[in-house]
């Protein structure tokens, strides 16, 4: 039993920490997070030389990391600096490439930027309801539908489409630019794309990628929860400091017995979840995965939004700021429950039978 | 990370699986199972069971008759008993006093006292609380006063668990006014033959007689009792409130009892179908039975450590706790109308109102209710996690 983080992922994790504080601090942050498109390539560029996507995946497939606990270690810190760069995609992204089959080189570099097309409006990640179709003429394929939430969209140079093929769900390629691609901002920061697809010309990755498809949101889960990590740890530090320094009734608010539990109460929530998020990253590839993530995405949501809520209340207006972090914490830590299926779609996961409980 | 257990650790897990399966015997995990009170025969048997092993006081040095354990071969050994419906071993004298002799006892207490433990000639309880004197524990007024080579006693104790089956009992008193009240506290070994001794027994909420209160009136006690030196009582309650701290989250406890919950909420059935397919129910069972998983992990995060400081262990207890109490409540939920039923025992098998085993988990859940207030209320450890955060 050793839950010591490796010195190469210690590494990893401190270089990381010290280029976002640099090129990702709160007010580039703020800016970056809100207009498009949502993303700089600069701040990409420094990911990518710092060899962010290689970790993303193992040597079989030409990377130098590929276990849970690396995504951990580099989603933690995107998660503390509310980092809106698209590698939510890319990790999904290069999930499917690697199960395809395909060259992953140019994702693993940087080069392209890839992003999953999977949800659609009323099949909240249920892939068995995707609605959108591929029609197959002669060698080529076109796609038909609408898909829904697109993280990353915006920044894409590849889009990953999940489209039915008669009663399997296939993954087809498109090129960002094809099909019409409508792209919004999100109330948390960061893009994401809506696409109209009309005979869209899509290129076939995978025929049967149902399993493929699964395993690449489960692993974008456990990223999501290791960013809520990062999250979670960002704005609590940030409600102590404040109680520890904001007067009312002549002392420290934080003397108060009534904030006082409160604030203990998050602070014993917050290590369960880190904990199920270890539990959760080394389940990955095993058989336990899709329970231990469906486990984890169900407490993570639960706790993010405890958070949220607690860490506003306990700080007051200020929290309620624009200029004052804690406000745009709470708003990325409530929605990373609606991303790739909230509390409830995965408590029901696990409820059904046949489910991966 | 690698969150298994080391090639030793494995083998020692095997190891206790197999004891108990060849050990145990099957009338007394069938009693834990059922919840129902064990006598003083059952928890001795088991002792006795366990010393034969030596494994009764496992976590002790070898030089005193333990294994000299890990902080995670007692984890191991603790889960595996439970998970297995052993009856737990009665912590005042293994747990509690043999530590605190090891520690601060002189070599006569140690010949004296350590092997009666463990051959079981002694059953110990525990005398801290007072009436005026729970949450702040220093408060306590039972006064020991020197007169000539003893001390004499006279105040009272309460909550004092299984009292009733003890022929000895430590207190924690007063034995000076001067200076901080922490620092007037003595720790005295008590004889509870020793005449001005009254134990009353207290019921408690589901009828049961768990815990006594402990009467002393000029009780005169050989100086030759004391442990440690005078007035380092609170010192040495300290200390044993940081030892043996691995079992706070009761993962085992935890786990037998969602096993239980599982195959009940099979079992019973609601609107049609096993209350297990209610959308609610299994909603909750599906979030407690998941906090657990992180509970095991934060749990092995802590003993990786190497032991609980005082936060971690606060937190341990506080979320061990409320999973506990959750688990109970939901078997207590999961029986429905017939779970305030208080069968009788002649009554026939045919005239059954809950399923075999599941008689008493009302009464379980309102003595677990206990768990949140006992060993430092959840609230005293939010308060020793505040002081962390907040100095």
């Amino acid at each position: 039993m050793d839950f010591a983080v490796s010195d190469e992922r210690r590494l990893l994790g401190d270089s990381l920490t010290r280029l976002l504080s640099e090129k990702c601090a709160f007010e580039t942050r703020t800016a970056m997070a809100y207009a498009a498109p949502w993303h700089s390539p600069h701040l990409w560029d420094a990911l990518a030389e710092l060899g962010l996507f290689h970790a993303f995946l193992s040597d079989d497939h030409g990377g130098v990391g590929g276990s849970g606990f690396d995504i951990m270690t580099i989603f933690e810190p995107l998660g503390h600096a509310l980092c809106p760069e698209p590698l939510l995609g890319q990790l999904m992204g290069l999930q499917l490439l690697a199960a395809a089959g395909a060259d992953c080189d140019a994702a693993l570099n940087g080069t392209t930027r890839l992003a999953l097309a999977v949800d659609e409006a009323g099949s909240a990640w249920e892939l068995d309801r995707i609605s959108t179709r591929a029609e197959q003429q002669g060698m080529s394929w076109t796609l038909t539908g609408r898909k829904s939430m697109i993280y990353g969209g915006p920044a894409a140079t590849d889009i990953f489409v999940a489209a039915g093929i008669e009663d399997q769900i296939g993954l087809f390629h498109i090129d960002s630019a094809a099909g019409a691609r409508h792209d919004i901002g999100l109330i948390d920061g960061g893009g994401a794309s809506e696409m109209l697809l009309d005979a869209t010309p899509a290129r076939l990755l995978l025929h049967n990628a149902a399993d493929a498809i699964e395993n690449a949101l489960d692993w974008g889960r456990l990223a999501l929860a290791a960013e809520a990590l990062g999250a979670m740890t960002a704005a609590f530090d940030l409600l102590i400091d404040l109680l520890k320094t904001r007067q009312q009734f002549g002392r420290p608010i934080g003397q108060f017995q009534a904030l006082q539990h409160r604030v203990v109460d998050l602070k014993v929530e917050m290590e369960q979840v880190r904990s199920i998020t270890i539990a959760a990253a080394a389940a990955m590839g095993t058989r336990e995965q899709s329970r231990t993530v469906a486990q984890m995405k169900a407490l993570i949501g639960q706790t993010a939004h405890l958070i949220a809520q607690e860490t506003i209340q306990m700080q007051g207006g200020i929290a309620m700021t624009w200029e004052y972090p804690a406000s745009h914490y709470a708003k990325r830590l409530t929605m990373i429950d609606h991303q790739l299926g909230d509390s409830a779609f995965h408590l029901a996961r696990l409820t059904a039978s046949g489910g991966p409980g | 990370m690698d969150l298994g257990f080391s090639p030793d650790e494995a083998a020692f897990q095997a190891e206790v699986r197999t004891f108990i399966a060849e050990n145990l015997p099957a009338e007394l995990s069938d009693k834990v199972r059922r919840g129902a009170t064990l006598a003083k025969e059952d928890y001795d048997t088991w002792h006795s069971i366990l010393a034969a092993r030596g494994w009764l006081a496992g976590g002790w040095p070898r030089a005193f008759g333990g294994q000299s354990w890990s902080t995670v071969k007692a984890h191991i050994f603790e889960e595996e008993t439970a998970l297995a419906f052993a009856p737990r071993i009665v912590p005042f004298g293994v747990k509690m006093l043999g530590p605190v002799l090891i520690k601060f006892g002189n070599a006569a207490q140690h010949q004296h006292y350590l092997p009666r433990i463990l051959d079981g000639s002694d059953w110990w309880c525990q005398g801290y609380s007072e009436p005026g004197a729970g949450s702040d524990l220093a408060s306590l007024k039972t006064r020991a006063e020197r007169d000539g080579a003893d001390y004499v006693v006279n105040g009272q104790k309460t909550w004092t668990t299984l009292g009733q089956f003890a022929n000895r009992i430590f207190c924690l008193v007063r034995t000076s006014t001067q200076g901080k009240p922490q620092e007037g506290i003595s720790f005295l070994l008590i004889d509870l033959d020793t005449p001005g001794i009254d134990m009353r027994p207290i019921q408690l909420i589901e009828g049961g007689h768990e815990v006594n209160e402990v009467f002393f009136s000029d009780v005169r006690v050989p100086v030759e009792s004391l442990v440690g030196v005078e007035n380092q009582g609170w010192t040495i309650a300290k200390y044993l409130l940081g030892h043996e701290r691995t079992n706070l989250a009761m993962t085992g406890l935890s786990g037998a009892a969602l096993n239980r919950l599982k195959g009940l909420a099979h079992e019973m059935r609601r609107g049609g179908r096993p209350l297990a397919e209610d959308p609610h129910f299994s909603r909750e069972l599906a979030v407690v039975e998941a906090e657990l998983v992180a509970l095991r992990i934060s749990n092995l995060r802590m003993l990786a450590g190497g032991g609980a400081p005082m936060a971690e262990a606060a937190m341990l207890k506080i979320k061990g706790t409320t999973i506990r109490q959750k688990i109970s409540a939901l078997s207590r939920q999961a029986l429905g109308a017939a779970a305030a039923a208080i069968p009788p025992e002649n009554f026939s098998d045919n005239l059954r109102l809950v399923p075999d085993g599941s008689e008493h988990e009302a009464a379980a859940y309102f003595n677990t209710r206990k768990v949140s207030i006992y060993g430092g209320s959840n609230e005293i450890q939010r308060n020793i996690l505040a002081k962390g955060l907040f100095g």
